[in-house]
């Protein structure tokens, strides 16, 4: 589904703020993959994602989406394939435009100069109704009005409105308060698994990153510390999470000095 | 003053209100929408009134329109052209082609800085005769801009509706939503343009007919005209449907050339215009601002006298 060969970036290359995000980063995907991402802040997770989403262009290596090699791909190009959500919930969404707006840009289909058709707005309320929140009967209201929250959640349905072969979740339930991230969340993997969407969720709650998905990477300093996948990763807890971060940093540490000698 | 009088100031002030506010409706779309000061209106505007001008001269009246609006596409198009490929900042970008344009406009006009087309037959002078045996005899000045305003707004309010225009709407809302979405920044902002100076163009080309002139200053200080009207139809209609939106930034655009008539009848010296458009645009904008901060001054003052900090 997703392949990620060598792919390396140093932003910033001979000047004093040099700094190496990714060094030689391997990855597939396979399709329905559900895969948590954790590690301690600069690791390289949000690079990473900015790699496949095609913010840059990494150093080396090549991204491979579906088959299709992407990695020339500019953005917008590859949004098409990719949903994409950001910690920040007004980031997803254009809070001067009203809920059905919102939903029409991300529902595409129809030609450039196509109107929104009543079919299409009543699907708009029938998935609206889905989050509870009361916001199917919102729908003419701008989104500026809504709750970090609701919009987070409004994200989420138009990131998968047209289901994407790739969804990146980039910690995107850090900014919510304990409950609604957890009706987010709840909604998230319902989502997913009710699409089989392939899915790639950044989170700093170890917790969740061990419950959900089928999959876990442990990142640092731009590389894959741990992959945690089926025998390996069952009864995981917490705990053993912690010490097995730790053992890896340890280790790569150890590797870098030994290089470095 | 007799009441014909007053018809008279309340009537040429519709005109030119009506006329202008086609590039009020232009900024409606790059600056209220696409979030884009699009500083070449200036030399749109005037591209516009040459283009229309000399076409008519040659002879061609009707076709005038539609040259004067391809202008101001083409005007547009290099300035999006400037800032979406080429890494020009955008308010720089519309400052070069503003620039650039002074001198085109004096090529248009073959050298010349000023066209008479008092004998030139023009859309107006075509209407007149059109008009000559109905009731409507004599209002093409005021028809004209009227039926262009019309067409002009509904073709915002069902344009901005359609995917392209959501798009064009969403690229000024959230650039950030936009860069990370399927929507291609540089298209939308390339037809958003290329559209709004459409109408700068038609604008320059209807103000120019209508005086039977045009000379190389027409459109000087447009810009800011434009925004003051702007920004008065906001304050009056900033909430709604496009449609209602957009009559009221025309709506604005009338209201200023009233008061500035008005002004002129209190012996106000009529080069005062830039300065009341300037000293208006400031205070529309700063005063929301000054709004904001009244709180905080007023809490400020209150402590420092009660609490003696």
């Amino acid at each position: 589904m997703l392949t990620l060969k060598n792919i390396s970036k140093t932003f910033n290359p001979g000047t004093v703020n040099e700094k190496t995000a990714l060094t030689g980063l391997d990855l597939h995907l396979d399709k329905g993959d559900f895969v948590t991402v954790i590690g301690a802040n600069g690791a390289g997770k949000s690079t990473l994602f900015n790699a496949i989403a095609g913010s840059f262009l990494p150093d080396t290596g090549s991204i491979i989406l579906d088959g299709q090699d992407v990695t020339f791909q500019p953005e917008f190009k590859r949004a098409k394939a990719i949903g994409r959500l950001f910690q920040d919930p007004m980031r997803g969404s254009a809070p001067g435009m009203t809920i059905e707006e919102n939903l029409a840009l991300a529902a595409g289909g129809g030609g450039w100069l196509s109107h929104v058709s009543k079919a299409e707005k009543a699907a708009f309320r029938d998935r609206l109704a889905l989050l509870d929140m009361g916001l199917e009967d919102r729908m003419r209201q701008p989104v500026g009005l809504l709750s970090g929250g609701q919009r987070q959640a409004l994200t989420l349905l138009m990131a998968t409105m047209v289901p994407p072969k790739l969804l990146l979740l980039d910690e995107h339930t850090a900014a919510l308060d304990p409950g609604t991230a957890e009706k987010v969340l709840a909604l998230t993997e319902s989502i997913v698994r009710e699409g089989g969407l392939t899915c790639l969720m950044i989170t700093h709650n170890m917790s969740s990153a061990l419950e959900l998905g089928n999959r876990t990477l442990m990142m640092d300093a731009g590389r894959i510390l741990l992959d945690l996948k089926g025998p390996r990763r069952e009864g995981l807890t917490v705990d053993d999470l912690l010490r097995m971060f730790k053992e890896n940093v340890g280790k790569a540490l150890d590797n870098d000095r030994m290089l470095l000698s | 003053m007799s009441l014909s009088a007053m018809w008279g100031l309340a009537q040429t002030a519709l005109e030119l209100g009506l006329t202008c506010s086609l590039t009020v409706l232009a900024l409606f779309l790059s600056y209220s929408m696409l979030n884009v000061c699009d500083l070449s209106t200036d030399g749109c505007f005037t591209l516009g009134a040459t283009v229309g001008a000399v076409v008519a001269i040659a002879g061609h009246p009707w076709l005038s329109i539609p040259a004067a609006m391809g202008a101001g596409v083409l005007s547009g198009f290099v300035t999006a052209v400037l800032q979406t490929r080429m890494g020009i900042d955008s308010l720089l970008a519309g400052i070069i082609v503003n620039t650039g344009l002074y001198s085109v406009n004096i090529a248009v006009m073959g050298g010349s800085s000023l066209l008479n087309m008092n004998k030139t037959v023009t859309v107006f002078t075509g209407l007149k005769s059109l008009l000559a045996d109905t009731p409507l005899a004599g209002t093409q000045d005021l028809i004209v801009p009227f039926i262009a305003v019309i067409l002009v707004i509904v073709f915002l309010a069902l344009f901005l509706r359609t995917r392209l225009g959501l798009a064009i709407r969403a690229t000024g809302n959230n650039p950030d939503m936009v860069r990370s979405s399927s929507i291609n920044p540089i298209f939308t902002t390339t037809v958003g343009l290329c559209v709004a100076n459409a109408f700068t163009g038609l604008s320059g080309c209807l103000l120019a007919q209508s005086q039977k002139s045009v000379n190389i200053d027409i459109g000087s200080g447009m810009v800011t005209i434009a925004l003051a009207s702007l920004l008065i139809g906001q304050t009056f209609f900033g909430k709604g449907s496009i449609a209602k939106r957009a009559a009221g930034v025309v709506f604005g655009s009338i209201i200023f050339r009233l008061v500035y008539t008005i002004a002129l009848r209190f012996n106000m010296p009529a080069f005062m215009l830039k300065l009341v458009s300037s000293v208006i645009v400031i205070v529309a904008i700063a005063g929301p601002y000054f709004k904001t901060q009244l709180p905080l001054l007023r809490r400020r003052l209150a402590g420092s006298g009660k609490e003696g900090r």
